[in-house]
């Protein structure tokens, strides 16, 4: 095409023009591969005296987290954010594909634009609002509910040891807020998987006299599965970096326990309390957690995106 | 008579094509599901609703015009004071995070859609910033702590326009390309055919038909950076007056919120009440403003 433009104008002034647009083009999408490379390189460069250490207090193996005595085992840290990330999931998941459904199976194209728009504005809240709003209202409003559910389940073995004594500022107080915050994500993604779902395919499904429900899960489901796996692991990623609004309703307590009314902390909101009054070794480790973060979130991502390609690839072939 | 209605009446009974006629437990099931997602929908929008009405209730009674235009006071414990030096940095490291984001981002889409297209290197670039996207803003906050302030030696406004700008780069680029995306083939092939070269169909006929969308990701991008807490918290530093100098230690409304909010004194949790309805009509304005643009100039489906 170029070629045959130059034919057309013969200027040689064109031409550069047109490859030095092209140039700044590339640059410009290049961009991105060098920041990502570049956070990769400084931060462990920055923080390889922590990571690298192996020993007794072995920064992946140790959960003893001490300062002052140079000990920094990060395994509390890991554990809070598994923690916190999985009981978002739980409840973020059932409600966002609840919407989804909502949005593509039943809603009525004026009452549609509406609920999009809301679960945009949700979105668009910022996480230190919601931590704010988690502190003052969220969990105090939850502590009753706490104290009822550790009462009534706290003595019964085994799932007596999710529900020990009650705390407002919580693993679970956290999940939920975080749950809240990752509804908009998860909708989306699930919204436009259910939305590549054939019409033949549910119109069949009508044909043979199934109720809408019936439809749903007949034709919409076994179409979507791989698209919602990605976007449940894709709202994880987004789940485990949840900073500001965590670090403000966990209760900042480094401890392992399996119960999820107890406070705890995660690997963000950890970094973000501690930077402040940190230096040296210490600052190094925090940049080391947050090594272990950009890993694990590049490597959720990566994987997110492998299936929901996958997904649609299988779709389109199919239909 | 009778005996030939009632024939007729038989089949529609027993092939069930009304309502009425479906067995109790699919009904309720059918039924029952339709409640779930309205419940659904009503867990989600509640507590948007609880979030907008307590930060209006309790940062409407912070909010007055000193609070825009006076400096913060430095002690928790006092109060008065306002918020200036926060939203003087939020528009300032905000605008110049956009600065650098947006051409970037755009000139980047370009690439991806107009000269990429599905060669390795444009895939490659559109996982690599899908997964940038992903990508915490803390982990942005401490690489730019590390690769620039450690290395400049000192906490400024620009070090945390700089993580601002990394986070908003993936979101401009991938919206962008969308909204190229959905320009029609036929006006590059008319610009080609009246002799107008790739950058020239590019910048005079591709782009302006793709704005409108182009500037609705951009506004929802610059919301959800102003909204962003930890660049301002990690690379800012503090500042209790006014200074327009990006090059100076700033505050921004977020980084005041979080270190207002979990303060035991009551005057810092009013400022920290005060500061959030700030920026919450500030995000919410750019988020309706940019479904607006979207809306109103969209590219016209023919």
């Amino acid at each position: 095409m170029t070629t045959q433009a130059s034919s057309l104008t013969q200027k040689d002034r064109g031409r550069v023009t047109d490859r030095a647009f092209w140039l700044i083009c590339i640059g410009a999408g290049i961009i991105v591969l060098v920041i990502l490379a570049a956070i990769l390189v400084s931060t462990l460069n920055q923080s390889w005296p922590a990571i690298s250490n192996t020993g007794e207090n072995g920064f992946f193996t140790s959960k003893v987290w001490d300062p002052n005595e140079g000990k920094f085992g990060t395994l509390a840290f890991m554990f809070g954010t598994v923690m916190v990330s999985l009981i978002a999931i739980l409840f973020a998941v059932p409600i966002s594909i609840g919407i989804a459904l909502f949005l593509t199976e039943l809603a009525h194209r004026r009452i549609k634009g509406t609920v999009v728009t809301l679960i945009d504005l949700l979105a668009s809240v910022p996480s230190v609002v919601f931590g704010l709003w988690g502190i003052y209202f969220f969990a105090p409003t939850l502590k009753p509910v706490y104290d009822w559910l550790h009462n009534a389940l706290g003595d019964i073995p085994v799932i007596g040891a999710l529900f020990g004594s009650a705390n407002a500022n919580s693993f679970m107080t956290a999940g939920l807020v975080v749950a809240i915050m990752i509804i908009p994500i998860i909708t989306s993604i699930t919204r436009e998987v259910f939305d590549t779902v054939p019409d033949s395919d549910k119109q069949a499904a009508w044909a043979l006299g199934a109720t809408r429900w019936e439809m749903i899960r007949g034709a919409v489901f076994p179409h979507s599965f791989g698209g919602i796996v990605g976007a449940v692991i894709l709202g994880l990623g987004r789940a485990m970096g949840e900073t500001v609004a965590v670090a403000l309703v966990i209760g900042a307590s480094i401890q392992i326990t399996p119960n999820l009314l107890a406070p705890g902390y995660t690997i963000p909101a950890g970094i973000i309390n501690l930077f402040g009054e940190s230096s040296g070794d210490f600052t190094a480790a925090l940049i080391g957690m947050g090594v272990i973060l950009f890993l694990v979130t590049v490597v959720v991502n990566l994987l997110a995106q492998v299936i929901v390609r996958r997904a649609e690839l299988r779709m389109r072939g199919a239909a | 008579m009778t005996a030939a209605s009632e024939a007729r009446r038989v089949p529609v009974v027993a092939g069930g094509l009304k309502r009425g006629s479906l067995s109790f437990r699919r009904r309720f099931v059918d039924i029952f599901s339709k409640v779930l997602m309205t419940v659904a929908l009503l867990l989600a929008v509640t507590p948007l609703v609880l979030v907008l009405i307590y930060v209006a209730q309790r940062g409407g009674k912070v909010i007055s015009l000193d609070f825009f235009t006076e400096d913060i006071v430095p002690s928790p414990r006092r109060s008065g004071g306002g918020m200036a030096p926060a939203i003087v940095g939020t528009l300032i490291i905000t605008g110049a995070a956009s600065l650098l984001a947006i051409p970037l981002g755009v000139l980047g889409a370009v690439y991806l859609n107009e000269y990429g297209k599905k060669n390795a290197l444009a895939r490659f670039i559109r996982i690599m910033s899908d997964v940038m996207t992903g990508v915490p803003s803390i982990v942005m906050a401490l690489f730019i702590y590390v690769a620039v302030v450690l290395v400049t030696g000192d906490k400024t406004g620009l070090a945390a326009a700089l993580a601002l700008a990394a986070l908003m780069l993936p979101v401009v680029l991938r919206s962008s390309e969308e909204m190229l995306k959905l320009v029609p083939d036929e006006l590059r092939q008319a610009s080609a055919a009246l002799g107008a070269r790739r950058w020239k169909a590019t910048v005079s006929v591709v782009l302006p038909a793709a704005i409108s969308g182009i500037t609705s990701g951009i506004m929802l991008a610059i919301a959800r950076a102003a909204g962003e807490t930890t660049p301002i918290v990690v690379c800012a530093g503090i500042a209790y007056s006014v200074s327009w100098d990006l090059n100076s230690q700033q505050t921004a409304l977020p980084a005041q919120i979080f270190s207002n909010a979990a303060q035991p004194f009551d005057p810092a949790v009013a400022r920290a009440w005060g500061a959030a309805l700030t920026l919450t009509i500030i995000v919410l304005v750019f988020t309706l403003a940019a479904r607006f643009v979207a809306s109103r100039f969209a590219i016209k489906n023919r």
